[in-house]
């Protein structure tokens, strides 16, 4: 099947990096395009000569051998020559490194959260802020790349990150397992996400549009499987997108002090497993011999419930805390639905969200 | 020194040896039972513990023959002098390991506390900027209160030991040139003694840590870095204190002579090597 | 260090029956550096298969988009395996079985210092290999954390992980003590006359190499003792909520890790060196800034490993720092690499398979110093950490850098090794095989990064088809020339040939040229002089 280029990610075959949407971006791009020329010349003229000796001073042709083994002269030469090269090289670099560097003065604050495996958004400050929701890959993980035609394969989310054009964009990354990597590469960000650690970067985009990027910190299994969608748009269509998000989330929200019944609480804490749990602990709750662990005949999911609400809440070596990601609701529903999942019948079979909310002080 | 020994090859090379090869196959032994123990498995502790005692005693009947060897006459200057150039490198590479420590314990300290406590990481630890001195229980609350070991008084008194067992090894040694074997053994001795009297209050230290002050292995990156680097400490203390006793039983079988003793030299470096060591801990870990 | 006078009485091979023992034994219980240098060729060259293997598996699941083969799970085991296996098993320990077998021979020693720890140093490493095979067989199965076991990812791994760690620390105690027997040898065992100035260049690259090897291992031993601890004794070194950091590790690990990838290459540039000169029929070009290069390259490599963490978010002037650091390194290599050119300039040159592979490594391996000093360039890393861009860069001073220079230096010394000849037309075969399908397998991974294609992926966007699919053939066709490399040329050099003489080659200097080839058993057990 054909694949065309992807908008706003790779094109097929592409040779260069990708045509740049920020000034930084641009940057990059002419200090790359800098950096090869100047090590192709150096490398021609190099091996020019190589090979001029190559074939000029062999044997076979009666080439009889000097014997000088050193010259002062030419020495300090190749040593001054290539040291000014590179303070030529690294001067415009400084420059961009510092631009880089500065994330003050942002229009637009976006902490985006690594999670094994998708990417967490929370809109911190400027318009917008407090909107939050999680972005997940979008392709279906089943399909066979060889016969689906999808010039955005493994590249497509459910919920993109959309943000104003021509604005000062800070991310701020974290993550709340491992490291993840999150990158635009149109706009030349990079920005490893550390666990237990902030750290930000910048963009101003300058043409609207869709860009694409990808997880590109090893970070597990799925780490080929949490793309980064960022969505540019115009001021009103962003004031427009505020204020739909805006909405969703006041209907979506949950009053932690409502009393659920047994069945709701299953039926949504299975939809927040599918979401949250089953990469590592699986559908079957049998969990990663070796590596993650099982919940089916779990001692702790089968005990005392206080147990089973603070492990999910402050989380325990490979399993993540999920206070800051999952709410009272969906944490009490997804631990009611593992109590009763599988071959589980706990004693204390139902957690309401009022226990977490209490658990959490 | 010895060059004058007539029996010695220009360089002595050892014949075939099985002892490496089943040292290598010991230490399989040991690490599979170790990777096995770490994960609660249950034969691990034995298959580990069964590695290590073959290991040793592997290395007694090696180390049975290069003594055989050198009170054989084999050795020469030559071989004195690559057994000093391998013994300051080996110790060299003793530094570098410590030095991953140290630098652990700096960069904790001097750059991801102050990172972790912030402005930008209140979005994460809204709570944690107040406790920010070195030794708080971190960020995120999930570790028991605890109080921190100052230098008074045993690390201070740990000090004093080392320092004087530093002494009595030079004296020992001293009296190894002179030629007085009695007073080479005495001193000696009584360096091994200090050094088992510091492992006592050592472990004293540790039991009040951990009953009187709450201070444990898992009492946050103050805990991971207190302990790693005194245990550490602690074991090349016991290495050396080993190595000193082996040398005190080649003194009193007489193997050494004023002129030719490089195995008591060795060993006594080492010693030497442990207690800058702990005056660097003294500081850093104790004092500052 | 042209004039070498030597005391040929003393040659003839000093048999005595208990010395020199037979079958198993002697390979077992070797005290003898030859035999130890061969147990070490050997191990390396089925670390090399091993590796390749890996190699193979990963290509053929990246051969199109999609999984294939494996789960992403397994991938990353192979990945990490992969990498771990082609350093501490393949690369290391061959240039070790260099230094075993011509150190002593190039100085006019009659062996290592320490002959039986030399054993004891081999012998660590087939534990080593059986831990980190055996790694695939455990539940949960081998670490897939990458090679650089990155914190806090390497916590959520199984036993294999744990076993990993064991298998380093044996292997870090080897290489240790390895070392330490190579620095004693060179500085303590030299033939009379012999000063440093004088001595061979390989013994130069490998003494600062050692050097590299004992200030750095341990710091690698601590970092993963520190993710044993972290994982099973409740430690918080990495782990922010106890108030660690997982970048702490990072930084400790590559305080290793650069360093790591210069002992992967000095003892290259040293083969090179006697190569370049030997066919070029002529001295070697500026011995003396050849030294004081090497020694350079190894000093600035302790100041230059956070090139690695770009993209961790540092101090702008941490950045900056690290940026003119990493570039100042190719100043010492460039010097190097003009160095050889100028030792050929003039020359009277001929290419036998030897000196095709080290001509073949100075112009591949310079394109992947100039991908490195491209990358050195903060902003430019920033858009290409973590993409096979850095994949292709590594693999071209990788392979076409240590593996061509570890071929080049079996073709030149292997007369000496087996007493025969081998095979020159398919010595050619294999280098010109080498050479291209190299090029067609990592090339095209430049593209791939500058487009934005992430490392250690298992499935990747279908734009990247074509290039992945051209690399796979090419790694394929690699892999069937290393097939071709032991069966046409390793296995029937051993087994016989043309008789090699002791100095098969015009333009060759040096102590190891006036033994008889193949070596005797025992040589120089009386030092020659050397004026
Ligand atoms: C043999 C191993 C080897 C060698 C020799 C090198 C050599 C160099 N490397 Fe490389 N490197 C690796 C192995 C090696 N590297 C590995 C394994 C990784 C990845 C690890 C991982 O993440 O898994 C890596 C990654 C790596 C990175 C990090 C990439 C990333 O993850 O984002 C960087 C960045 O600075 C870098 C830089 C360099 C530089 C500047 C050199 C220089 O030493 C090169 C110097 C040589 C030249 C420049 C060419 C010859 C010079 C001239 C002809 C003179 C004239 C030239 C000029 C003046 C311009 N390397
Ligand atoms: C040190 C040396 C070294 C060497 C020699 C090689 C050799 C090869 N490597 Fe590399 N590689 C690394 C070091 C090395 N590598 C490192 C450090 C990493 C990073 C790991 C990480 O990310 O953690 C890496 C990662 C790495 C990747 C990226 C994986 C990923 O990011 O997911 C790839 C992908 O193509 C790759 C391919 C290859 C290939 C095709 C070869 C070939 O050259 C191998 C050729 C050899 C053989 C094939 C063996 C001989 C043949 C046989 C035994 C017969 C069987 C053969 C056939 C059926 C054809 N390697
Ligand atoms: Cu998340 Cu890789
Ligand atoms: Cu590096």
């Amino acid at each position: 099947v054909e694949v065309g280029d992807s908008v706003g990610g790779p094109a097929v075959r592409q040779l260069n990096l990708p045509v740049p949407v920020t000034k930084i971006a641009e940057q990059i791009s002419s200090l790359h395009n800098m950096m090869l020329v100047i090590c192709l010349v150096i490398f021609v003229a190099v091996f020019g000569v190589m090979f001029y000796s190559i074939f000029k001073h062999r044997k076979s042709l009666g080439h009889k051998p000097a014997t000088f083994h050193e010259s002062v002269g030419v020495e300090i030469a190749w040593t001054v020559v290539p040291f000014v090269i590179v303070i030529l090289m690294a001067w415009p670099a400084t420059k961009t490194v510092v631009a880089m560097k500065d994330t003050s003065n942002a229009d637009v604050t976006i902490k985006a959260t690594g999670m094994q495996w998708k990417w967490g958004y929370d809109y911190l400050k400027g318009e917008g802020a407090g909107i939050s929701f999680l972005s997940n890959l979008a392709t279906p993980r089943d399909q066979d790349p060889a016969t689906v035609k999808n010039d955005n394969y493994l590249i497509e989310v459910d919920n993109e990150v959309v943000v104003p054009v021509n604005k000062k964009i800070r991310i701020v990354t974290t993550a709340n397992d491992v490291i993840h990597g999150w990158t635009v590469p149109a706009f030349g960000v990079k920005q490893d996400a550390i666990p237990g650690f902030v750290r930000d970067t910048w963009f101003r985009a300058e043409k609207v549009g869709t860009y694409r990027g990808n997880c590109v910190e090893l970070c597990g299994k799925d780490h080929a499987y949490m793309p980064i969608v960022v969505k540019v748009v115009t001021d009103a269509e962003y004031t427009a997108w505020v204020d739909g998000k805006k909405k969703e989330m006041a209907a979506k929200a949950d009053d932690p002090s409502k009393v659920w019944t047994i069945d709701e609480l299953k039926q949504r804490g299975e939809k927040v497993y599918a979401a949250n749990c089953v990469a590592c602990h699986q559908a079957n709750g049998k969990g990663v011999p070796g590596a993650f662990a099982a919940l089916d005949g779990s001692k702790i999911v089968n005990g005392p419930k206080a147990e089973n609400i603070n492990i999910v809440l402050n989380g325990k070596s490979a399993m993540p805390a999920w206070k800051a990601s999952l709410s009272d609701t969906e944490i009490a529903a997804v631990i009611t639905y593992t109590r009763n999942s599988w071959s589980n019948k706990a004693q204390e079979n139902i957690v309401q969200p009022a226990e977490v909310l209490a658990a959490r002080k | 020194m010895a060059s004058q020994n007539a029996k010695a090859p220009y360089y002595f090379v050892p014949g075939p040896s099985k002892w490496p090869m089943l040292t290598g196959m010991s230490l399989l032994v040991t690490m599979a039972g170790a990777s096995a123990w770490v994960n609660s498995i249950s034969w691990g502790p034995y298959v580990t513990v069964a590695g290590i005692l073959a290991v040793l005693s592997i290395l007694y009947y090696w180390f049975g023959d290069a003594i055989a060897e050198s009170e054989g006459g084999l050795y020469n200057a030559r071989i004195d002098n690559s057994y000093r150039w391998s013994m300051s490198w080996f110790i060299f590479s003793e530094v570098m390991f410590f030095a991953a420590f140290f630098g652990a314990l700096f960069y904790a300290r001097s750059i991801s506390m102050p990172w972790l406590a912030d402005l930008d990481h209140k979005v994460l630890w809204p709570d944690f900027a107040a406790a920010a001195h070195w030794g708080n229980t971190g960020p995120a609350g999930t570790i028991e209160p605890f109080t921190t070991m100052g230098p008074f008084w045993i690390p201070t008194i740990n000090t004093a030991l080392l320092l004087t067992s530093g002494v009595t090894l030079t004296i020992s040694h001293h009296a190894l040139r002179a030629g007085h074997r009695a007073q080479t053994a005495i001193w000696l001795f009584a360096t091994i003694v200090l050094g088992a009297v510091f492992m006592g209050f050592q472990a004293y230290e540790y039991m009040h840590a951990y009953s009187d002050l709450n201070l444990k292995l898992t009492s946050g990156i103050f805990g991971s870095t207190f302990y790693m680097l005194t245990g550490f400490h602690g074991f090349h203390v016991t290495i050396g204190a080993i190595m000193l006793s082996v040398m005190l039983y080649r003194v009193l079988k007489g193997h050494f002579t004023p002129e030719n003793h490089f195995g008591f030299e060795g060993a006594a470096w080492y010693w030497h090597f442990v207690d800058v060591v702990w005056l660097g801990l003294y500081v850093v870990v104790y004092w500052l | 260090m042209s004039s070498i006078a030597h005391d040929h009485a003393h040659d003839h091979a000093h048999d005595h029956a208990h010395d020199h023992p037979h079958g198993w034994r002697r390979w077992l219980f070797a005290t003898n550096h030859k035999d130890i240098g061969t147990l070490y060729l050997w191990f390396s060259l089925a670390m090399l298969m091993f590796g390749g293997v890996l190699a193979m598996g990963i290509r053929a699941e990246l051969f199109q988009p999609g999984l294939q083969l494996m789960q992403p799970e397994f991938f990353n085991q192979l990945t990490t395996m992969h990498g771990l296996i082609m350093v501490f098993g393949a690369i290391m320990p061959a240039f070790v079985g260099f230094a075993n077998w011509m150190i002593p021979l190039q100085i006019g020693a009659s062996d290592m210092a320490f002959a039986r720890m030399n054993n004891f140093s081999f012998w660590l490493l087939p534990p080593a290999a059986i831990l980190l095979a055996g790694s695939f067989l455990v539940p949960g199965g081998a670490t897939a954390a990458g090679w650089t076991l990155y914190a806090p990812l390497s916590s959520q791994m199984g036993i294999g992980m744990d076993m990993g760690i064991f298998a380093m620390h044996i292997m870090g105690a080897s290489s240790i003590m390895g070392s330490i027997n190579i620095i004693v040898t060179i500085l303590n065992m030299r033939a009379p006359g012999m000063t440093l100035m004088k001595m061979p260049m390989f013994c130069w690259t490998w003494l600062i190499t050692a050097y590299l090897l004992i200030a750095v291992m341990p710091v690698l031993a601590g970092a993963i003792t520190m993710t044993l601890t972290d994982r099973h004794f409740g430690t918080s070194f990495f782990n922010a909520a106890g108030g660690g950091d997982p970048v702490m590790y990072q930084h400790i690990f590559w305080f290793f890790g650069h360093p790591e990838v210069y002992i992967m290459i000095l003892p290259a540039f040293g083969i090179v060196s006697h190569i370049v000169p030997a066919f070029a029929r002529k001295p070697l070009f500026g011995y003396a800034s050849m030294v004081y290069a090497t020694s350079s390259i190894a000093i600035l490599s302790f100041i230059v490993w956070a090139h690695h963490m770009f993209t961790t978010g540092m101090p702008v002037t941490a950045q900056l720092f690290f940026m003119y650091a990493t570039m100042l390194i190719s100043i010492p290599t460039g010097v190097k690499v003009f160095n050889w050119i100028a030792t050929m300039w003039r020359g009277s040159m001929t290419f036998e398979t030897p000196m095709l592979f080290a001509i073949g490594f100075i112009f591949v391996f310079t394109i992947g110093g100039f991908t490195g000093l491209i990358l050195a360039v903060t902003p430019i890393d920033i858009q290409l950490q973590d993409t096979y861009y850095v994949v292709a860069h590594f693999h071209y001073v990788l392979v076409a850098g240590s593996l061509f220079t570890m071929f080049a230096g079996y073709y030149y010394w292997s007369p000496k090794w087996t007493g025969y000849m081998y095979n020159e037309t398919r010595g050619k075969i294999h280098f010109w095989l080498s050479l291209i399908t190299f090029n067609i397998t990592f090339f095209p991974m430049h593209f791939l990064g500058l487009a934005g294609m992430p490392r250690r992926y298992a499935d990747y966007p279908s734009q990247f088809a074509d290039f992945n699919l051209l690399a796979s053939i090419g790694a394929f066709g690699f892999g069937l020339a290393q097939v071709y490399f032991l069966f046409a040329v390793v296995i029937p050099t051993i087994r016989g040939g043309k008789k090699a003489e002791a100095n098969p080659w015009e333009g060759a200097e040096g102590l190891e040229w006036t033994v008889p080839s193949p070596a005797p058993f025992h040589t120089f057990e009386v030092p020659p002089t050397v004026k």
